[in-house]
């Protein structure tokens, strides 16, 4: 490994509160030193970051790697080069593979494919329950020794408030959260997008928001006879916000998180019946869009979590209702939190950073989201103010079923490191 | 003025203008007189292909596209659901594109989901005819609802139109509500508030809660099918309590002392949403909506193939 010095960029680090242009050494694979004019060193390779940000490397605590089961559509090999690709260093992979992440073997399986794709680090999330059926507790201690950082069953909502309580009490001893995908099933069966005028019109079933909100007040008020912690994963409705708003004013472990495409769109983008606008959480409307950009600027919402869902082209080339959910947004959620977040003003870069790297890794306890001198080398060197046009064959996940295709996003990541070592470096292109 | 053409697809009346609509509206009405010959054909469609491509089961809207394709000379193949590589698990644009590779003309479409009609027209360059998609649209319905309208009014612009019953899952109230608001007509919606997406408000029209009600305010009802199986869904305790409650019924039409008339898309749940005896009444425009049916779909599919409107019966 070579150890490089990373000169003239403007070093933004949330963790200590420091923003700067300076060098920055890597040496051995850690952060070495940071300062003004640091020498040459010995051995040192030379990084001009001139006009270039240096940060932690991001974190997303929300993908979907679809291996084992659904190899077609993504691996971890190719979900974790994607990441890096997209400025991440570290990212949580959801349980809902087959079969499910459910137990210590298949958590170790989720580690050792990270390991040998060698480009993000990827942490394994079990599930809630077995086989993410809602009946019966996965073993929490084995699966964290085998490296879980989370529980979930995402993809499905912890149905049973006795399993939620259980799960909550007992992920205590292990220091873990349970990450609960907020949706009142008798609610949202069959549900193809939000509820509203644009269902309305186009004839599809909505979900409504009180979906969503339903369980987001269960998970609070048993975050509160618990004292365990719960994590929201993609919130997406303005009454979700108001929620947390107040659980968190009480006091209460409750930490969540939304995705660029829920701060980005709103449900008229299903017009046209585009599959690609089509996730679970639905798109919702303008004033929940809004209602999440303020909170990620005030903090109600924690962190930004791509929930990467990545479909064969073909399962998504369908009729509407029966295309699958998701999107795949590893690559474009730094160049979308930066044109809809950062450029318009409503969080500056250092509070972006802080929300993509180091809110995520407090939040579900992980290392990274810091560049304090010793720390391991996860970081991003990203040009905030380039302009680029998401292309399909750029892309670098196995999936490229996105609503951005063919955008104009700002700033993109040209260096990427992990463990001090380049797990991703963008050939340099002329802007265009 | 230019002459207003279709495009190549008709996916629903939400897309169309109201020129539009009237130029499918005077099409059709040469149309009417070649069902009343004896020898019900003009060349209009010869050598034209159309396929009929059911997705789910229809008698209605599948006989009168076939005569209304059939009196224009087209030729026409019938392909539904079961018995075609669609029970094989061919994915809908697998069919789409073999249908192109055969090189038809058009293809009128049924489908359950919302949207289908739309997805086969982005896919291929033929002509798509929107059958009913799902919950979406129904759009030749909605025509032959305006027309039969237009006959009986002299006028569609300042009617007032009550669609009854199960708006939520209909396409037929969709298309009419679009069709309806685009001619200046009121439209207002009436039915239990589990089947009436409120939401509809925006677009321009009314909800009255009460049948009563709506029976007082329009010049016509629109009294929509209910399926029976939303009342195992929840959406109605009961088909009893429903006619009780929202059903068409002659004591009602009574009651409100005046004409008023009555449409019904069909199938009926005679006894449910509306009665017999409304059905059957001097009120009913039910058969003639049928009759109108063939008219509007020779008119569209003529339209679409290119055909000019101010084309006369021969």
């Amino acid at each position: 490994m070579t150890d490089l010095l990373i000169r003239g960029g403007r070093v933004i680090d949330p963790s200590r509160g420091t923003d700067g242009v300076a060098d920055l050494y890597v040496k051995d694979g850690k952060i070495e030193a940071v300062g003004r004019n640091i020498p040459s060193q010995p051995g040192a390779e030379i990084v001009d970051a001139t006009g270039k940000v240096v940060a932690p490397g991001l974190i997303d605590l929300h993908v979907h790697f679809r291996e084992p089961g659904f190899e077609h559509a993504e691996t971890i090999a190719s979900g974790a080069l994607s990441a890096v690709a997209g400025g991440f260093t570290a990212v949580c992979a959801m349980p809902n593979t087959d079969p499910v992440t459910d137990s210590q073997a298949t958590v170790g399986f989720v580690v050792r494919q990270s390991i040998r794709a060698g480009k993000a680090r990827v942490y394994p999330i079990g599930a809630v329950s077995m086989g993410q059926r809602g009946e019966q507790l996965t073993e929490f201690g084995e699966m964290v020794q085998a490296g879980a950082v989370a529980v979930s069953d995402d993809g499905k909502p912890v149905k049973s408030s006795h399993l939620m309580r259980t799960a909550l009490e007992y992920a205590k001893t292990f220091g873990i959260p349970v990450a609960d995908h907020c949706e009142d099933m008798s609610l949202a069966e069959g549900g193809a997008m939000h509820e509203g005028l644009v269902s309305a019109r186009l004839g599809l079933k909505g979900i409504p928001s009180a979906a969503e909100e339903i369980m987001v007040a269960r998970d609070i008020i048993l975050a509160g006879l618990t004292g365990g912690h719960v994590h929201l994963c993609h919130m997406s409705t303005r009454g979700s916000v108001e929620l947390i708003r107040w659980a968190k004013a009480k006091g209460l472990r409750v930490t969540a998180e939304a995705t660029p495409h829920h701060f980005t769109l709103t449900h008229e983008r299903c017009e046209g019946y585009d599959t690609n606008a089509k996730m679970n959480p639905p798109l919702r409307e303008a004033a929940d869009r809004e209602a999440i950009r303020q909170g990620l600027k005030d903090g109600t919402i924690d962190c930004i979590a791509s929930d990467h869902a990545p479909h064969h082209y073909d399962t998504k080339e369908r009729e509407f209702d029966e295309a699958p959910n998701g999107i795949v947004g590893l690559e474009t959620a730094l160049g979308l939190a930066i044109r809809e977040l950062v450029e318009p003003g409503i969080l500056s870069l250092p509070e972006l950073i802080a929300r993509m790297s180091t809110v995520p890794a407090q939040v579900f306890g992980l290392a990274g989201g810091t560049l304090a001198i010793g720390a391991p080398a996860d970081l991003v060197v990203f040009d905030p103010a380039r302009r680029w046009v998401v292309r399909r064959e750029d892309l670098h996940s196995k999936s490229t079923n996105t609503p951005f295709l063919n955008e104009t996003l700002v700033g993109q990541a040209v260096l990427t490191l992990v463990g001090g070592r380049v797990a991703f470096e963008r050939p340099d292109r002329p802007v265009s | 003025m230019t002459t207003p053409t279709l495009g190549k697809d008709l996916i629903g009346l939400e897309g169309l203008s109201a020129d539009q609509l009237r130029l499918i509206l005077d099409t059709a009405e040469p149309f009417k007189e070649v069902s009343e010959r004896a020898i019900k054909k003009v060349p209009a469609l010869r050598g034209k292909t159309i396929v009929n491509l059911f997705f789910e089961p229809s008698t209605r809207t599948r006989i009168s596209f076939e005569f209304a394709e059939k009196r224009l000379s087209a030729d026409t193949v019938n392909v539904a659901s079961s018995g075609s590589s669609v029970s094989k698990g061919e994915t809908l644009v697998d069919t789409a594109r073999n249908l192109e590779a055969m090189r038809i003309d058009m293809v009128v479409i049924r489908h359950p989901s919302s949207g289908a009609a739309q997805f086969l027209g982005d896919r291929i360059g033929s002509n798509v005819i929107n059958a009913g998609d799902g919950k979406h649209e129904h759009p030749t319905q909605g025509l032959l609802d305006l027309l039969t309208l237009r006959d009986r009014f002299g006028r569609i612009e300042g009617l007032k139109v009550a669609i009854c019953g199960d708006v939520l899952h209909s396409r037929v109230a969709r298309s009419n509500i679009w069709g309806l608001l685009k001619l200046g007509a009121e439209v207002a919606l009436c039915g239990p508030a589990t089947l009436i997406p409120r939401e509809l408000v925006e677009v321009g029209v009314q909800i009255i809660p009460r049948i009563d009600d709506a029976i007082a305010w329009a010049d016509a009802l629109n009294v929509l099918r209910l399926q029976l199986e939303r009342m195992q869904a929840g959406f109605i305790p009961s088909l009893r309590e429903y006619n009780r409650v929202f059903g068409v019924t002659k004591e009602r039409l009574d009651r409100a002392g005046k004409e008023i008339v009555i449409l019904h898309p069909g199938p009926m749940n005679r006894g449910v949403e509306i009665d017999s005896d409304v059905a059957d009444g001097p009120y009913s425009v039910i058969l003639p909506q049928v009759t109108n049916g063939v008219a509007i779909r020779m008119a569209v599919l003529y339209l679409l193939a290119g055909g000019a409107p101010e084309w006369q019966a021969i």
